[in-house]
């Protein structure tokens, strides 16, 4: 559980971090809450010889109103996102969803950014702003770029992003006044773990945690919503398309029956709100 | 009033709780100054044969003292010969992933993971034996020499004829499966090898036993062996003296001739901490349609993991204890202990009754869904009657003292079971997702079952202050205040000016240690008695003083001093008294033996909830009788019982320790070995019955394993009892999601499988 020798750089700032990344290339990791990258370089999964620790640049820590989205700097903690008043107002979906990541204590280390970065299928975040139709601002040496959140994730622990590429910002439309209605499902066998099956849900848009390599859109859901289905009739779609993982919680098989149950019932809690 | 069955908060708590606890590896001694770090190099593989171990490039390593494998052990005694001994570190073969290999030792212990990786070994991989049918089949055998993978089999299977008679009878297998037992604080040592005497301080539940199995692993006298436990982080079982990896650090101590010290990660622990229950169970029960048992049977397949270690004797428990708490025409169980490619078994809370518990509790159930009546009816029916004891078993137990009917009616009755059970009615009206489930157990246990007594000595000093050595050896369970109330309560001397000495071998040369809900029984009346002889030394010497009768001298034990009865004038108190009584001051030592075990015992309701959709189970209560005797503290019996019913409802609902058939382990980290947490938890409702023994004076049995014993079977029968009425009989443990959903899923399969026939015919 000791992580093999790497060396550890601090960046002060955006620009710090990027130059420190030119100059490691890369064997360099950015380090932002630590709780998915420390955790596998203690198992040895992850041996990066330079750790970049982003925890000083403060800049990239904020939740804003900006014309027609709000803004979140990509090292905003999970906990700030949870007990943001204004998420809880306009975007409730994100501040619900932060909310059901582990514990307190990861709440208070982990950052939606890494949490993105991270792109683990099995987190709760990815397919939120899957559904929220974010959009990811990546800067490199080369400057800044616009990245759709369905772009974004590209399979297990891989992303989009280049090695050389800091992860910024997360722009997430305002919901439009017909697609206020939202739901945040995470199946667990104990409140701590990880989602078995996640369903995110914001108006008629549905992403599924842990039901594929990567979030996924239920696509047959939102297109039987399209053609005017009632939750349920809706919800029997929602596997199609997806290739969940066996483990010793659940076989592909009984992923796909929760994807089910749990969409409908996101279905119908979104049309309450 | 005596102190005795009050609520005294726990004295070790305000040190404890602040952060002033000093376990094995918080030790800052001058004695293990300059100490190296031992890291472990395990097996990744199952089970392979070793053709060779290449240590240069670890050695060359940064920080690295040493690296020792079996090959450097040629100063230790040699094994008994047995072909399945289990070597200190593997030798030809491991046969089990984590088994140790070699030791690094580092100077500092973050090299020693680095130097452990550069140890290369070589290994030719064999067939894994994972599955129970494998291991008994046997066609790959873990060790040379034998013809087969069983190490030992007890009982006999059922007779012919024994279920006659009986008109209805059920048969069913299912898992008691492996469990982790988890302490907070993992294994952890510190040694040190100086003139002649080898010093070692490990987190473990006997230091006096520990001495004695390290002195023989190492091939020293006892007496140049001194252990001691100092504060440690809870052990249910698997702390019990020293496990090999512990006696391989105070080795390297020894061989190095340089302190070392060792403490485990959690993986380590998950890995290679001694496992529980691993049992397969056949049972089949018998009786009449109104609700008679008559017939039992317990077949147990013990897994024992890659050697024999406890595997040995939990089994012969088990079978001991098979026919629970009724009154059975016949019973019978027979065992079959198995070797493995996985990490071996061991004692584990309850150690082989929670298993006979959850077979009978299961059968009962089974019985009872099969009749078609109510498993409070058939187990009122069938328990063995308060008048019939002693009452001894079949299996040969002799139960002291208990009623059970009348915990059974105490617990129906404080968890409202009628009403329970008519809101399960009202849900199943209803029809909808979330059902109730409402699951009973009546248990009985055996508690200081081990045959060995325990030691104390009372010493009172000329300040007036009491000093208690106990043989006893807590690890959390609160013996610093039980003892000290012991005292108090007999001399009058108070609280706080008692101190509780235990789990240093110079100082408590004589002892056995805290297991099997044994130290209150058998160390608590060791104090007692021993504080009653105190009392009779300072009756004389405080007559002499006073020069009066002895007979007409009183202790008034409000202000702790001796008086002529009525006499305050003549009031002496215990430091004058101990002052004259001379230089070996007021001293008792006492070795209590009990003249048989005890059998505390108890009823439980669990009330679970059941999505029906996902298969999910949520405990919303859980209303508990465990009778354990007298009390002496309820807090710290309370306690007790918490924390026993949490770990028995893990079993139940959660806990497995999984390994893929190639003998990989699947539940390395805690992310995956799914532990309960307070979150999975209601509030534990407890009630109060106190049914004494004989069998001591203080009239207490034995509280620490009762919880976990009664929980896993009423847990795991609740959630059954939620999906029942869509016709599920059972459910293995731990009756996870998907567990759940897959029964729910196969008995509609059932249920519609006839009613295609029909429709086909
Ligand atoms: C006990 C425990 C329970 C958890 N439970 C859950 C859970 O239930 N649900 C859930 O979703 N998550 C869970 N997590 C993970 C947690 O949410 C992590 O905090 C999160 O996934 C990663 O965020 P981080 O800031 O800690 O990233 P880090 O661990 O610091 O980094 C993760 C990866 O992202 C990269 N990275 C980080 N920031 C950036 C950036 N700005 N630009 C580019 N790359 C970047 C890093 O280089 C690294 O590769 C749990 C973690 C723990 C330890």
């Amino acid at each position: 559980m000791i992580p093999a020798p790497f060396s550890y750089r601090r960046a002060g700032s955006v620009a710090e971090a990027l130059d420190l990344c030119t100059e490691y290339g890369e064997d360099a990791k950015f380090l932002a809450g630590g709780h998915s990258l420390l955790p596998l370089m203690k198992l040895r999964l992850a041996m990066p010889e330079v750790l970049i620790d982003l925890g000083p640049v403060r800049e990239l820590s904020y939740v804003r109103e900006e014309d027609g989205h709000i803004a979140i700097g990509a090292l905003t903690r999970h906990h700030d996102l949870e007990h943001s008043e204004m998420l809880a107002r306009v975007l409730p979906l994100l501040a619900h969803a932060a909310g059901q990541v582990g514990d307190p204590q990861v709440r208070h280390r982990g950052t939606i950014g890494g949490s993105l970065a991270h792109s683990d299928p099995a987190s709760d975040l990815p397919a939120t702003v899957l559904a929220l139709d974010a959009t990811l601002v990546a800067r490199g040496p080369a400057g800044s770029r616009e990245i759709a959140a369905a772009d974004f994730f590209q399979g297990l622990f891989e992303t989009e992003l280049e090695p050389d590429e800091l992860l910024t910002e997360i722009r997430v439309p305002v919901p439009a006044a017909g697609a206020a209605g939202w739901s945040f499902q995470k199946f667990t066998k104990r409140a701590i773990d990880w989602a078995i099956v996640g369903v995110a849900v914001q108006g008629s848009a549905v992403a599924l945690v842990n039901m594929a390599g990567t979030p996924v859109r239920a696509a047959g859901v939102e297109a039987a919503l399209a053609g005017g289905a009632t939750p349920a009739e809706a919800a029997a779609h929602a596997a199609e398309g997806t290739s969940p993982a066996d483990d010793i919680n659940a076989s592909p098989a009984y992923r796909e029956h929760l994807a089910r149950v749990l969409v409908e019932r996101a279905l119908l809690e979104a049309q309450s709100v | 009033m005596s102190i005795l069955g009050t609520r005294v908060v726990r004295t070790e708590d305000p040190r404890l709780l602040t952060g002033g606890g000093v376990y094995t590896d918080d030790l800052r001694l001058p004695e293990l100054d300059g100490a190296a770090r031992v890291t472990f190099v395990h097996s990744p593989i199952a089970h392979a044969r070793i053709t060779g171990i290449d240590t240069e490039a670890a050695l060359a390593s940064p920080g690295v003292v040493a690296v020792l494998t079996a090959a450097d052990m040629d100063d230790i005694p040699d094994g008994d010969g047995r072909p399945t001994t289990e070597p200190l570190l593997a030798t030809d073969r491991v046969r089990y992933v984590g088994e140790a290999v070699a030791i690094v030792v580092t100077e500092q212990g973050y090299q020693g993971e680095d130097a452990a990786e550069l140890v290369s070994v070589d290994y030719e991989p064999l067939p894994a034996v994972v599955d129970f049918d494998d291991a008994l089949a046997g066609g790959t055998l873990l060790f040379e020499g034998t013809d087969s993978n069983v190490v030992r089999t007890g009982g006999e299977p059922a007779p012919p004829g024994a279920f006659d008679g009986c008109e209805v009878v059920v048969q069913r297998t299912f898992p008691n499966q492996r469990l982790a037992p988890l302490p907070l604080e993992g294994r952890a040592a510190a040694a040190r090898w100086a003139d002649g005497r080898l010093t070692l301080w490990a987190s473990t539940q006997n230091a006096q036993l520990a001495r004695d199995a390290l002195a023989a692993a190492v091939g020293l006298d006892a007496a140049a062996v001194r252990v001691v436990a100092p504060d440690v982080g809870g052990g249910f079982g698997a702390k019990i003296a020293v496990d090999r990896d512990t006696i391989i650090v105070a080795w390297a101590a020894k061989h190095l001739g340089r302190p070392v010290r060792w403490v485990e990660t959690r993986n380590e622990n998950l890995l290679g901490m001694v496992h529980g229950r691993a049992q397969r169970h056949t049972i089949t029960i018998g009786g009449s349609r109104d609700g008679r048992i008559l017939a039992y049977q317990l077949d147990i397949v013990q897994d024992s993991g890659a050697y024999p270690r406890g595997a040995t004797f939990l089994p012969g428990l088990t079978q001991l204890m098979a026919s629970g708490v009724y009154d059975l025409a016949y019973c019978g169980a027979a065992f079959r202990s198995v070797l493995t490619n996985t990490m071996p078994i061991g004692a584990y809370r309850g150690a082989g009754r929670p298993e006979a518990t959850a077979a009978i509790e299961r059968a009962v159930d089974l019985f009872a869904a099969e009749i078609g009546m109510d498993p409070a009816e058939v187990r009122r029916r069938n328990v063995v009657a308060p008048e019939a004891f002693p009452y001894t078993t079949a299996s040969g137990a002799v139960y002291d003292t208990g009623d059970y009917a009348a915990a059974l009616d105490a617990v129906l009755d404080g968890a409202g079971y009628k009403e329970l059970r008519a809101e399960q009615a009202r849900r199943r009206d209803e029809g909808g997702p979330v059902q109730l489930g409402i699951g009973l157990a009546t248990y009985v246990e055996i508690t200081a079952g081990d045959g060995a007594g325990e030691t104390s000595r009372v010493v009172v000093d000329a300040t007036g202050a009491a000093t208690v050595y106990t043989g006893s050896s807590p690890h959390g369970q609160g013996h610093e205040t039980a003892f000290a109330m012991l005292v108090t309560d007999q001399l009058g001397i108070p609280m706080d000016r008692i101190t509780v000495i235990h789990g240093d071998t110079d100082q408590v040369p004589t002892g056995i240690g805290t297991f099997g809900s044994r130290s209150l029984q058998l160390g608590g009346t060791a104090v007692h008695q021993a504080a009653l002889q105190v009392k009779d030394q300072a009756r004389d010497v405080a007559a002499g003083m006073i020069e009066a009768s002895a007979d007409d001298l009183e202790l008034d034990t409000a202000s702790g001093t001796w008086q002529v009865r009525g006499d305050p004038d003549t009031a002496l108190t215990w430091a004058a008294v101990a002052a004259q009584a001379g230089p070996a001051g007021l001293a008792a030592a006492v070795e209590f033996r009990a003249d048989s075990p005890t059998f505390p015992f108890g009823a439980h309701v669990a009330v679970a909830e059941v999505d029906t959709q996902t298969g999910k189970a949520t405990l919303i209560r859980h209303v508990t009788v465990d009778d354990a005797g007298k009390v002496l503290n309820p807090v710290l019996a309370e306690g007790q019982r918490h924390g026993g019913i949490a770990q028995g409802a893990a079993q139940a609902l959660l806990e497995e320790m999984c390994y893929d058939p190639e003998g990989n382990p699947l539940t390395s980290t805690l992310a995956d070995y799914a532990a309960i947490t307070a979150t999975e938890l209601p509030s534990f409702e407890l009630l109060a019955m106190e049914t004494p023994t004989t069998l001591n004076a203080l009239g207490v049995k034995g509280i620490g394993e009762a919880g976990t014993i009664g929980a896993t079977p009423a847990v795991h029968n609740a959630v059954i009892d939620a999906v029942a009425h869509l016709g599920v009989r059972h459910i293995d443990m731990p009756a996870t999601p998907q567990r759940v959903w897959a029964a729910i899923n196969e008995a509609k399969g059932s249920q519609m499988g006839p009613a295609h026939m029909r429709t086909a015919q």
